[in-house]
Parts: structure tokens; C-alpha cells; sequence
């Protein structure tokens, strides 16, 4: 089994966006896996990694594998320091949108993993960690 | 990554080659509306099978593109949607209504030539 290694990619530009999710795809894949939950997780990995530039022209996404009592899966995480969110329950809603984008980024992340847990504080920054679970 | 865009006849054929930056897929959208009006062209495919990911930002240049060439009279079709991009295009909820889509670059050519008789 090859050494599955963590991984960051700092996002500053759009062509970071997809570094991010070639290399996601990639770490999925090593860790088992199909080509279907592999593209789902690279797509989540641009949402997320889109947001960073959006909204806080800057931050970093780290992807890495986990193991708990024989589950294996993968966590994202995509952090920045932009000026944080003021309504996060706004945010999750289908349609919502603060930048005239499509309005979809984080709800639709959310229905592409397993797990979202969202922190954000005003002014600080904002941090999504999403996990999906080999099945 | 520049895409190649070819001119078969009324129509053209763009064909990504690999994964596209935000960046590419703008200069992908002045390409093609550049050409559609300099070879007054009646239709165009735009071919996505080597295209892995298709999130928020793709949808949308792409509906746009169809927009915008559909202003100038021309048709688009989307070919080569792969089963499991389309599958995540779903889960996140993206849609490409008023889009032409085929299943491959034959089919797209037979959609865009059934038009153009159509229409004549």
C-alpha cells in the first residue's frame, strides 16, 4: 500500500482551483476510491477551493486521508482568512448567494460528501471541512 | 491550455483537451464567439469528454456561450458529458437548461445538421 500523504495546496488563483482538485482526485483514487465518488470529491474540492478566491482572495486547501476503526475516507478542508461570513445558516440555503454566482456552492458541497461542518468568524475567516467515507 | 477550434464546413468543433482553469474557459468563450461571427457559422459543438470536472463556474460559461452564440442564430451542443461528471452536476444541484447536449461528437453533428435542414 503506497504511503497516502497529506496534502496543501495554497489558492491564490483560479488555476489553483484546479491543482486542487487534480490532486484531490489523485489522493482519492490511492485511497480506494470509484472514479464516480472520486469525481464527486474533486468537484467539492472546486467549490470550496472557487469560494477561497471569491470571496477571500486567498487561503489554502488541505486534503488527507483517515482511517477510524476500519473506515477509511478522505477529509477536505479548505481555510482562509477573508472576511468570514455573517450568516452562516444563510449560506446553506439552496439559491443563496452573496457574489451573483449560481448560489449553489456550499449547499450543493454538501450534498456531494458526507459529512460539512462549517466555522466562520467575522473579520477572521472562514473554514469548511468536508469528509466522504469509502463504501 | 488553449482549446483548438475547428471549422468544419458552417459549423465548428471545439474540442477540450484537458482540465481548464476559470482563465481558459473565458478565453474559451471569446474564442468561439469570435469565430462563430468571422465564419458567420450555423452551429457549434462543443466537445467535453476530456473535461474532468464540471462545477459551478463551467456550467455557467458554458450556458453562456450557448446564449451568446444562440443571439448570432447559431445552435451549440455540449457532447461528451462523462457519466460520472454528470452525475456530480446533479448532486450539486447544476442544470443546463435551453442546452443542447449529444451523447458524442457524431451524434452532435447529426443534431446540428438536422437543424440546419430545419431550418432551410
Amino acid at each position: 500500500m503506497p504511503v497516502l500523504q497529506d496534502i496543501v495546496v495554497a489558492i491564490r488563483s483560479d488555476g489553483d482551483i484546479v491543482a486542487a482538485r487534480q490532486q484531490g482526485r489523485s489522493l482519492a483514487t490511492a485511497i480506494g476510491f470509484t472514479a464516480t465518488d472520486a469525481t464527486l470529491i474533486a468537484t467539492a474540492i472546486s467549490e470550496l477551493a472557487r469560494n477561497i478566491v471569491l470571496y477571500a482572495g486567498r487561503g489554502e486547501v488541505m486534503i488527507h486521508s483517515v482511517e477510524i476503526s476500519l473506515r477509511k475516507g478522505i477529509v477536505i478542508g479548505a481555510r482562509d482568512s477573508g472576511p468570514g461570513i455573517r450568516n452562516i445558516e444563510d449560506v446553506l440555503r439552496d439559491g443563496y448567494s452573496t457574489s451573483g454566482g449560481l448560489g449553489l456552492g456550499l449547499p450543493g458541497v454538501r450534498r456531494l460528501m458526507d459529512e460539512f461542518a462549517i466555522e466562520s468568524e467575522l473579520g477572521q475567516g472562514t473554514m469548511v471541512t468536508v469528509k466522504k467515507w469509502l463504501r | 491550455m488553449e482549446v483548438p477550434i475547428l471549422k468544419q464546413g458552417r459549423f465548428l468543433i471545439a474540442t477540450i483537451q484537458a482540465a481548464l482553469s476559470d482563465a481558459d474557459l473565458l478565453q474559451l468563450r471569446r474564442a468561439l464567439i469570435d469565430k462563430v461571427i468571422h465564419f458567420r457559422s450555423n452551429g457549434v459543438i462543443i466537445d467535453v469528454t476530456a473535461l474532468d470536472v464540471m462545477d459551478s463556474f463551467a456550467t455557467r460559461t458554458l450556458r453562456d456561450i450557448t446564449n451568446m452564440i444562440r443571439l448570432r442564430g447559431a445552435d451549440t451542443v455540449i457532447v461528451g458529458i462523462q457519466p460520472e461528471v454528470a452525475f456530480a452536476m446533479v448532486q450539486l444541484g447544476l442544470t443546463m437548461e435551453g442546452v443542447a447536449t449529444a451523447l458524442d461528437l457524431e451524434e452532435g453533428l447529426e443534431h446540428l445538421q438536422h437543424r440546419a435542414t430545419g431550418k432551410s
